[in-house]
């Protein structure tokens, strides 16, 4: 456990606009970290999402498609039916998964596409300045829930990995968090299996990601790891909900 | 064996994060703000470092590395 | 090369295989269901792809992917969902991926109707999507002429690295006429290694490309919308294409019409003809780039005396007709909408001078 220890070569060398204590530079790298370890850096291409991490695509050191909001499983779906030899992974935020592309991403999971989907769980609409997004948790204030949300108005949050679990299709579906080391080095076995699942053309994998969101939360990095654990943890249960054995 | 661990000052944004999760309470935070503005993390008492890359994985920004000895290249890489 | 009695939907799926594009998603709507149907047993036969998308708006971004990763691509769709691709439209000339969409229209607006018409016209050649891009847009008359610029479409992608359209109508898809398919009209694909993301694997490259349209710095963006607009303005130089007729005399009036309407009009000029009427007719085959340098030298003619934008929607064209004639003559819209198509007797009657 531990000693030596750098960046992955699938990470670029350079620094990231992402607020302080954002777990999404963390996800980056697991990512990244398996692309190097599976050999895979070569023939893998990478679909941004527009929100935060739209930026992404200056972080990793592949090829790299961004894009329209919630589209990102569709061009998947399109590139990986024509070139079904490239590994192919979406990186999604939860505004972009579960709202305006729901339809996208069920659909694809649906179909059992063959590509690797890495969402990103921080229960607000991070870059257009903190809206509530469909897994916003109940009561939490947003810029557009601010008096929190209201469950009677608005419903409840979307469990996204329980939602793709309930299809028949074969899939891998599990929900991890990076908001602590523990969790961490899970994750990074779920992302890596996930993608492993990918190259034997086995079937659709799902990592869902919980992550935190300092700025929008009105948090310290580390309040915000709390928060996260305490509130998110509990009704964003983590685990694999589905594999395809 | 032995190893050279780095936090890259002005990669990191002073998040904290990785001050919280060392199991040897090694890292603190500086008082003096880097190229950017942040006040970095800093090995407060790296004798206790038993680099076990904790904060490593915690790091959202990879500030961090633990290289062998040897294969510490010379300090001016940028 | 023996021509085959086809149905347009069908002849342009065989077309876009002809034209060497293995790659077809799309999402049924009517009056162009069959080109997926044909396309659902064709491209397994061919080693291709076919895929029915959740949506048109889906299936426009499984085009914009499969373009991006720098393989031939194409879809068809009807109105109402070509509309729903334009932001993906949008994108992919953002983008500058190749590209090719076939609108086989229908009456409109909102869910309209079924039958055939030319109501996309302002859509397609002015305002497909958000921002400054415009698509090169070809206008079949015929299944023949569907199939020949359909194969045309994906070479012309290529140079522009911009998607293309085919602007039929219902009668284009619906229709049944003998078809022959050119081989020699087939392009190999450009190579793409350059910016596709292909894989850097597949292009021997430690160099990773990039598909995308954010540009964040303002310079940059509109550094970018000059060399996009410098491409359409190549398009107006290059691209215009246009047939002329009953052009070489005289003649007192001068019809612009394309698609199925100008079959219409070229039999209301030829029953004109016999009554020793003589009305010319600039036919677009492009409507982006449009030929208005034919259509304002065809209206200099001095026998000229007015012309007359006919088309199956309530004078969309007839503002391009405007733009191009700059009031050197009279210029009237005669058309109907709604799946009526116009006779050539109510042509001849609008048409025929007082």
């Amino acid at each position: 456990m531990g000693k030596t220890f750098r960046k992955p070569e699938a990470l670029a060398d350079v620094p990231t606009h992402y607020c302080p204590g954002c777990t999404h530079g963390v996800i980056h790298r697991l990512v990244a970290e398996v692309i190097d370890e599976l050999g895979i850096r070569g023939r893998t291409v990478g679909i941004a999402p527009v929100g935060c991490a739209v930026l992404c695509y200056n972080y990793f050191t592949f090829d790299f498609q961004e894009s329209a909001h919630g589209r990102a499983p569709a061009m998947a779906t399109g590139m990986k039916r024509v070139r079904p030899d490239l590994v192919v992974f979406t990186y999604q935020g939860d505004g972009d998964l579960a709202s305006i592309g729901m339809a996208e991403i069920i659909h694809a999971a649906n179909r059992g596409e063959r590509f690797t989907t890495i969402f990103v769980n921080n229960a607000v609409y991070g870059m257009t300045g903190g809206q509530m997004a469909p897994t916003t948790m109940p009561d939490q204030r947003t810029t557009t829930s601010p008096f929190g949300r209201n469950v009677d108005e608005v419903g409840m949050p979307i469990k996204v990995a329980e939602l793709l679990a309930a299809l028949q299709t074969p899939a891998y579906i599990t929900r991890q968090a990076a908001i602590k080391p523990k969790y961490i080095v899970k994750a990074k076995k779920a992302i890596k299996r996930a993608f492993t699942y990918q190259l034997e053309r086995r079937c659709y994998s799902f990592v869902e990601v919980v992550s935190t969101c300092p700025t929008n939360w009105g948090l310290t990095p580390v309040e915000a790891v709390k928060w996260a654990e305490e509130q998110m943890l509990p009704y964003y249960q983590l685990g694999d909900l589905k594999t395809p054995e | 064996m032995e190893y050279v661990y780095r936090i890259d000052e002005d990669l990191c944004k002073g998040c904290g994060l990785c001050v919280s999760v060392c199991p040897k309470h090694v890292l603190e935070i500086a008082d003096k703000v880097n190229t950017k503005g942040y006040f970095p993390a800093y090995q407060a008492r790296p004798g206790d470092c038993v680099f076990c890359a904790t904060c490593c994985r915690m790091c959202p920004d990879v500030a961090i590395t633990i290289s062998e000895a040897e294969e510490v290249s010379p300090p001016e890489k940028g | 090369m023996s021509k085959i009695l086809m149905k347009g939907n069908e002849a342009i799926g065989e077309a876009a295989i002809r034209a060497g594009c293995l790659n077809y998603f799309a999402y049924p709507i009517t009056p162009q269901s069959e080109v997926a149907e044909y396309l659902s047993r064709r491209m397994p036969e061919v080693g291709g792809v076919f895929l029915q998308g959740e949506s048109e708006v889906a299936v426009s971004y499984m085009i914009f992917g499969a373009a991006a990763c720098g393989e031939r691509v194409f879809t068809t769709s009807s109105s109402p969902g070509i509309s729903l691709m334009s932001e993906g439209i949008s994108y992919i000339a953002g983008a500058q991926c190749p590209a090719v969409f076939v609108n086989i229209m229908r009456g409109g607006p909102g869910l309209g109707g079924i039958l055939p018409s030319q109501a996309d016209y302002l859509q397609a050649t002015k305002g497909i999507g958000h921002g400054d891009f415009r698509m090169l847009v070809l206008a079949p008359a015929s299944v023949q002429e569907a199939v020949e610029m359909v194969m045309m479409a994906f070479p012309l992608a290529e140079k522009y690295r911009n998607p293309v359209m085919i602007l039929g109508d219902g009668l284009i898809g619906q229709m049944m006429e003998p078809v022959e398919f050119h081989d020699d009209l087939k392009v190999a694909p450009s190579n793409k290694d350059d910016w596709a993301t292909n894989g850097m694997d597949t292009r021997g490259s430690d160099r990773r490309n990039l598909v995308k349209s954010l540009y964040l710095d303002p310079e940059e963006l509109n550094a970018h919308n000059l060399h996009l607009k410098a491409k359409y303005e190549q398009m107006a130089r290059e691209d215009v294409r246009y047939e002329a007729y009953n052009t070489d005399g005289d003649y007192e009036a001068l019809i612009v019409s394309y698609g199925t309407m100008s079959r219409v009009c070229r039999t209301a000029i030829d029953m004109l003809k016999q009554e020793g009427v003589e009305v010319g007719m600039i036919r677009p085959q492009t409507v982006f780039p449009y030929p208005e340098t034919a259509v304002r030298e065809a209206a200099e003619k001095k026998s000229c005396k007015k012309v007359f934008a006919i088309e199956m929607n309530m004078g969309q064209m007839l503002e391009d007709v405007q733009r191009a004639v700059c009031g050197l003559r009279p210029v009237e819209w005669f058309g109907k909408c709604g799946g009526e198509v116009p006779t050539p007797e109510e042509v001849i009657d609008v048409v025929r001078p007082a």
